[in-house]
């Protein structure tokens, strides 16, 4: 097997024309690889009013800045990235392709490893170089283990999850080789149409960048336990998330979702109230600096991930934590 | 018209985390005893978005339903599960060294498989299977087979040879359409699933189950299993959790409150 290496390649999501955290923390990622086994780093940026993107790329760990701007990229659609994605991957050649383990990452990076014939691991933890290879660790049987893979060819593609790698302090006076793409995507390739997108206004990109989280479970008792959880969290600066369960009753919105197949956070304080502690929903928050818990059952599975626990009815711990904090407030 | 639903048989995940185990030196699950598989639920819910989709048709549809695995020999639970739940046959391919062959050895095995079944107007799978958690051989038949797919849908309808999705985004939905043939990945949102009825699994012991080997559908032995298999697992564990919690004290939710705001408040948490 002939392989060049040149270094590694980052996917860096653009929403409404900037970067996400997720595209930065893989771009510290992607340094830390390039460190270890050589190449540079090139980002690849898709989306519509760019004009500042490779500024901040640059700052953020890029050697190479790909930038393909264009008003059909505002939205993301895989079918419309997946040709000029290919091409730039089979000119580049790097030996690691980082893709965030997002909404449009997860649904991306499958197609591209079976469009350039590799292989892909999905919501990757961490990377390490090991005798020159890439060894991708990842969440296995609902987060209950974790698996070391190594791919036979090149390059190997990687979904990273959210909050696992640490973004760069920005440097400004970094200097990057900043390219324009010209786009080879035909859009009557397109197969599947975008009839109509809706998207709730409720919490946003809070849940991932919030310093405190505070995660709703069955144990709440119903809806109503979320107001309290919202008041909360409008006290602290926090922002709230839920269990699976708990959005599956729609006891809340679906966007609160914190887990495997919801979102990946990680506060400085993440507050479960009434959470068991399902593996599934660990993998979306395990990596929370401190986790707390507040549940009626002394051997809830949650306890066994928390610095600290609380032992009780949530329905009635909840609202004295909100009093107790308006007082130390005043 | 034909749907396959694609199909996983996998050790119960919802058993208590202390119960699962994992042998580290052959890098596999050890088996809790006396547990039976199960479909892994997303895939039990493709099942379910298939027979919504015959449902709607009404009784005298053309709609057939099969569903379509890979397994060693004896792995007719499964199927047999997703025949009671009221799909019409079934196709097993029969493969001894499946197991840990990855995702893009299914990929391409079941893509093969599809083919060999024929004229198959829509393909469902589950989001991801909930023992690897990949969620990459659903993209990777559609690829292979050169056909469009859409993900993590909450809702599948068909009308006039075009399928209309209702795709759960992670603040939102969107509503997105493709012309068959078309592959459909169902997400947890589609929703609780149908009890298997006493009528359908008496029916389901008399369903024509085909089980082929790798040769009859074209496939040679460079193409199945660990031969054909491009990732190595270098490891397999559970990590190691080493944090002591610390229970807050309090007689009364008031007292537990009020210890807890006090540590937030040391910690300048606020």
């Amino acid at each position: 097997m002939t392989e060049k290496n040149n270094g590694v390649l980052v996917v860096v999501e653009i929403i409404e024309s900037q970067p996400i955290d997720l595209g930065l923390e893989m771009l510290a990622l992607a340094r830390r690889l390039t460190d270890s086994m050589g190449g540079t780093v090139t980002a690849v940026a898709f989306g519509s009013g760019l004009e500042t993107t490779g500024d901040i790329l640059t700052a953020h760990g890029a050697d190479q800045v790909l930038i393909n701007d264009n008003a059909i990229f505002a939205d993301f659609h895989a079918e419309a990235w997946l040709p000029d994605l290919s091409k730039i991957i089979t000119e580049v050649e790097p030996a690691i392709v980082l893709i965030g383990h997002s909404e449009s990452g997860t649904d991306l990076a499958p197609r591209l490893a079976f469009r350039l014939d590799v292989d892909v691991a999905t919501g990757c933890e961490s990377i390490e170089i090991i005798n020159g290879r890439p060894h991708m660790t990842r969440s296995c049987f609902g987060g209950l283990a974790r698996e070391v893979v190594t791919f036979a060819k090149t390059p190997a593609l990687a979904t990273i999850r959210s909050k696992t790698q640490e973004a760069l302090e920005p440097m400004m006076e970094r200097v990057a080789d900043v390219k324009t793409v010209t786009s080879i995507l035909d859009v009557d390739s397109i197969r599947t149409r975008v009839i109509n997108r809706e998207r709730e206004q409720a919490t946003g990109a809070k849940l991932e960048s919030a310093k405190i989280v505070i995660g709703g479970g069955l144990g709440l008792g119903g809806p109503e336990g979320f107001k309290t959880l919202n008041e909360f969290a409008e006290l602290v600066d926090g922002a709230v998330g839920a269990s699976r369960a708990a959005c599956d009753l729609d006891w809340c919105p679906r966007s609160y979702q914190i887990g495997l197949s919801g979102r990946t956070v990680a506060p400085e304080l993440y507050l479960a109230v009434g959470i068991s502690g399902a593996s599934h929903h660990m993998a979306g928050c395990g990596n929370s600096k401190t986790i707390v818990s507040i549940n009626s059952d002394p051997n809830a599975e949650i306890f066994k991930s928390s610095r600290f626990g609380m032992v009780g009815n949530s329905q009635e711990i909840m609202p004295a934590l909100v009093e107790e904090i308006k007082k130390l407030k005043a | 018209m034909k749907i396959v639903v694609c199909v996983k048989q996998i050790q119960n995940p919802e058993i208590p985390p202390a119960q699962f185990r994992i042998d580290e030196e052959a890098k596999v699950l050890i088996p809790v005893s006396g547990l039976l598989p199960v479909l892994s639920p997303f895939d039990e819910q493709a099942v379910e978005a298939a027979l919504r989709i015959r449902d709607r048709a009404g009784e005298n549809s053309d709609i057939e339903i099969t569903v379509l695995t890979i397994a060693a020999k004896g792995a007719r639970g499964v199927i047999k599960s997703a025949l009671a739940l009221g799909a019409d046959n079934a196709v097993l391919l029969s493969e001894p060294t499946f197991d840990g062959s990855g995702g893009y050895v299914t990929a391409r095995n079941l893509a093969e498989t599809i083919r060999a079944i024929g004229n198959v107007d829509l393909i469902l799978t589950g989001r991801q299977a909930a023992d690897g958690d990949a969620g990459v051989v659903g993209l990777g038949i559609a690829e292979i087979l050169d056909i469009p797919a859409i993900t993590f849908a909450r809702d599948v309808q068909i009308n006039d040879g075009v399928v209309t999705v209702q795709r759960v985004l992670q603040d939102g939905i969107e509503t997105v359409e493709a012309d068959l043939p078309a592959l459909v990945t169902i997400s947890n949102e589609l929703g609780k699933v149908r009890h298997a009825s006493m009528r359908e699994t008496m029916r389901a012991a008399k369903k024509p189950v085909k089980e082929w080997m790798p040769e009859d559908i074209g496939l040679d032995a460079t193409q199945v299993g660990s031969s054909a298999t491009r990732y190595n697992l270098e490891r397999l564990y559970i990590p190691v959790n080493d944090i002591e919690c610390e229970f807050i004290g309090g007689n009364t939710p008031a007292e537990i409150a009020a210890n807890f705001a006090k540590h937030m408040r040391e910690t300048n948490l606020i």
